[in-house]
């Protein structure tokens, strides 16, 4: 019974190689791991070490020939009688020939904008991807009776309470939240109510405690992890990303991480370029992640509720300066709003204004003034950013045939260039005009007072935006 | 290869509670290093048909293999009892085989099959077992060490006393996260094994080029973390090892380091030319200190026939070779695979 030794594959893009020399010849003995020959890849000079043991029976492919196909046979090994036969390798493996085959791509042929947005299916890739989660035009949202006004601050320390109460699994770790009562006083008074065991204290270590509590999350715990604020979660991007986000499809399902990491997001005040910064495209970048950003304090209780129930990880960005506001908010205590959901902040006809977190404010101000000048907007406040709501979006730029994005981050690969894209890919047709976008200044954001308003985006700039496409 | 290091008593002194129970838990030597060769040879073994497969093109990518090191998963999974978590590195197909998952499953992952544990998903360097508490399988240099450090922390806020082993390479123990995750450990005390498998290569960078500290189960000391040397080629010295630092952490101790000598024969991955050490290095450590062939020679010296040993290799090779025709005869994924697992469905009114 003779075993053919094949040209192996050394590395994973090699599909030939030169059979450099043989270091056995016709007759030798052979044992498992023994080096047999030298392969060069374009790459290296390789080793074959033998699988089987057995004695080397015929070569089929001299030393020095070139251009050597992977799993052509070289060699037969001749075995010691009780080899069983079904340790040979099958033959010219079949299913490796097919794979190595590189896949014929259609000729990518520029079409006209009309056609392609009806692409016939050879166009795709095999699979098409599912239809969008939310094609339909969102239902109204439920009533959820009287409310009382309070700040975004006690908002999220409420939802956390909450949640806490509910469950024992639910636990608060990140820098200062215990004895301190918080950097930004949002975890106030939890210590004192659940105790250490559950409201965490942590060094100064947002790559290690992030990787922690994605861990306790893995076996089954629900944490809530507090960035003091999200600049510093950079620190820990590869957990975030490569551990909470990507796990559980790597898994095959197996694995769960359910965490909410959160904490302020965005540009507070005079605090400069490394401590101002919205990251709100970065994580909305990723399958896998949930991201969320509250305006009001409804937002914030309503969506951090539901990001701890979640048994997904949910990115929940904050913002510093709304902290101290306040809104009025349901006081039912069964009050959640769900992740994926925008909300009509204020009805229009003229245009559509969509913007998430501090910008549905000045967005609310830019439409009260656009309204001294007898143009109507509509402002969405998108509240989640990934699962994005667009049919809100497109069902209102149905109704205004105009849409302006507002965010504070940076334009380029922002939020507002997915927007445009949306609204381009469901409703080019009810188009009137371009999408615009206001953004804040693609420069870090600079210390000085005059030079960091200049970089933020104002009322007034909406205005101009609006004033240039109605 | 060294023999295994006494490291004299340091910080603490609770060490001294840590004294490995009877290694022989009731079992004799010869049952103990019976079970183990079985283990450490049907990893070799599963290893060597990889790095054929490989070789046919039927695993692709990555695949980083663990020939040379098996004494250092058998010996500590001896020391573990039911419950008990384990988290790793992407060199990670021994590991699973040690808690138990199956070598069919585990194959077709190579083979991205549709019956892999990850159903094809994860490939050899992401796999898990929630049934066999194996949290992965993370391909990301060091990640799995604060993971490994929060699985155990999730066992201490739930006061059960399970402990979670996390394994890392010494290349790994450079990593930053490495140091954050024992000054998280040591300050919240939590039952987490930390296992350095030394096999002296980073990629092609040896442990001397790559790392100032030289007695790597001394990195811990800045936080007081006890840490012991342990040669990795003798199985049972490792489960020795491996039964008083688990002992330590279930005690509610804290964290404990190992340091296990070891050796990989194979390069880092299949694509490594190998040139930063000789050939003559490998055989000398393959031929003086194998794993397997030390246990073969004591079992021998025990009594144990060597027909009796070439029964459990050909029970093993046809393992093997039943799980690789498994893993070419198991369907690809279906297209639509690409779309599942990305989001939980998330419950009703959240």
């Amino acid at each position: 019974m003779s075993t053919q030794i094949l040209m192996p594959a050394l590395s994973p893009t090699m599909t030939e190689g030169k059979l450099a020399r043989w270091l056995k010849k016709v007759g030798d003995d052979v044992t498992a791991g023994e080096v047999i020959a030298e392969i060069e890849t374009d790459k290296a000079t390789m080793e074959v070490e033998a699988v089987d043991e057995g004695k080397l029976a015929k070569i089929l492919v001299e030393e020095g020939t070139e251009g050597v196909a992977v799993n052509t046979p070289i060699a037969e090994l001749a075995g010691d009688g009780e080899e069983p036969a079904s340790a040979k390798p099958s033959g010219n493996g079949a299913a490796p020939a097919e794979t190595a085959e590189p896949e014929k791509t259609a000729p990518a042929e520029p079409k006209p904008a009309a056609e392609a947005r009806d692409a016939t299916p050879a166009a795709k890739p095999a699979t098409p991807k599912p239809a969008p989660q939310i094609p339909v035009a969102s239902a109204p949202e439920k009533d959820w009776g009287p409310t009382k006004p309070i700040a975004v601050r006690e908002a999220l320390r409420d939802a956390m309470a909450l949640e806490m109460r509910a469950d024992p699994d639910v636990f608060l770790m990140g820098e200062e939240v215990a004895q301190y009562q918080g950097a930004y006083k949002v975890s106030q008074g939890l210590l004192e109510e659940f105790g250490e065991r559950r409201v965490i204290d942590t060094p100064i270590t947002e790559h290690g405690f992030s990787g922690l509590a994605i861990g306790a999350a893995m076996n089954g715990l629900k944490p809530i992890l507090e960035f003091m604020t999200f600049n510093f979660a950079m620190q820990a991007m590869d957990q975030i990303i490569n551990s909470a986000a990507k796990t559980r499809y790597m898994s095959g399902g197996q694995m769960g991480c359910p965490i909410v990491f959160r904490g302020p997001n965005g540009a507070a005040s005079r605090v400069a370029a490394q401590h101002s910064q919205c990251y709100a495209s970065w994580y909305a970048h990723v399958p896998g992640l949930k991201v969320v950003a509250p305006w009001s304090s409804a937002d914030a209780k309503g969506l951090l509720r539901a990001a701890i129930r979640d048994p997904n990880p949910v990115v929940f960005l904050e913002n510093e300066i709304l902290y101290g506001q306040s809104f009025e908010c349901p006081i039912a205590d069964d009050f959640v709003l769900p992740i994926g959901r925008a909300k009509v902040e204020r009805e229009g006809g003229d245009v559509t204004l969509v913007a998430f977190s501090a910008m549905v404010g000045v967005a609310m101000k830019a439409a009260e003034a656009l309204a001294g000048q007898g143009i109507e907007a509509e402002v969405i406040n998108l509240r989640s950013l990934r699962p994005l709501d667009t049919a809100a979006i497109v069902e209102s730029v149905k109704k205004t045939s105009r849409v302006v994005s507002l965010e504070e981050g940076w334009p380029f690969a922002g939020i507002g260039a997915e927007i445009s894209m949306q609204v381009i890919e469901n409703c080019f047709d009810w188009l009137d005009a371009p999408p615009m976008r206001v953004s804040g200044a693609d420069v870090p954001l600079p210390y000085a007072a005059n030079l960091e308003k200049l970089a933020l985006p104002q009322p007034d700039w909406v205005v101009d935006a609006v004033k240039k496409i109605v | 290869m060294a023999k295994a290091v006494e490291v004299g008593k340091r910080g603490t002194g609770r060490q001294s509670r840590a004294e490995p129970p009877d290694p022989q838990k009731g079992e004799t030597e010869k049952q103990q290093l019976l079970k183990a060769f079985g283990d450490m040879l049907l990893i070799r073994r599963f290893e060597e048909k990889a790095g054929q497969l490989y070789g046919m093109g039927l695993i692709g990518g990555f695949c980083h293999l663990y020939i040379g090191q098996e004494a250092v998963v058998v010996g500590i999974q001896m020391g573990l009892t039911e419950g008990d978590e384990i988290v790793t590195s992407y060199r990670d197909h021994g590991h699973m085989l040690a808690t138990g998952m199956e070598p069919r499953g585990v194959m077709a992952e190579l083979t991205g099959r549709r019956d892999g544990y990850s159903r094809g998903k994860g490939g050899s360097m992401h796999m898990f077992s929630r049934e066999k508490n194996f949290f992965g399988g993370h391909g990301i240099v060091g990640a799995q060490v604060p993971i490994g450090t929060g699985i155990a922390f999730a066992n201490r806020y739930r006061g059960n006393d399970r402990v979670c082993v996390t394994y890392f390479g010494e290349g790994a123990s450079n990593q930053g996260q490495v140091y954050e995750s024992f000054n998280l450990a040591a300050l919240m005390r939590l039952p987490v094994v930390y296992v350095i498998e030394n096999n002296r290569y980073g990629m092609g960078t040896s442990v001397d080029r790559a790392s100032a500290s030289k007695d790597l189960s001394r990195n811990g000391e800045a936080w007081g973390i006890p840490g012991k040397q342990v040669d990795g080629m003798d199985v049972l010295a490792v489960r020795q090892a491996a039964d008083a630092a688990i002992a330590y952490c279930r005690a509610g101790n804290g964290p404990f380091l190992l340091e296990v000598k070891t050796y990989r024969y194979r390069g880092h991955s299949m694509s490594d030319p190998g040139k930063y050490r000789t050939r003559e290095e490998i055989q000398k450590v393959r031929t003086e200190h194998d794993c397997i062939e030390q246990a073969r020679h004591r079992l021998t010296e025990l009594g144990v026939e060597e027909a009796e040993l070439k029964r459990i290799d050909d029970g093993i090779k046809k393992t093997v070779q039943d799980a690789a025709d498994f893993a070419q005869s198991s369907p690809e994924p279906e297209a639509d695979e690409l779309w599942t697992d990305v989001l939980a469905e998330a419950p009703v009114g959240a």
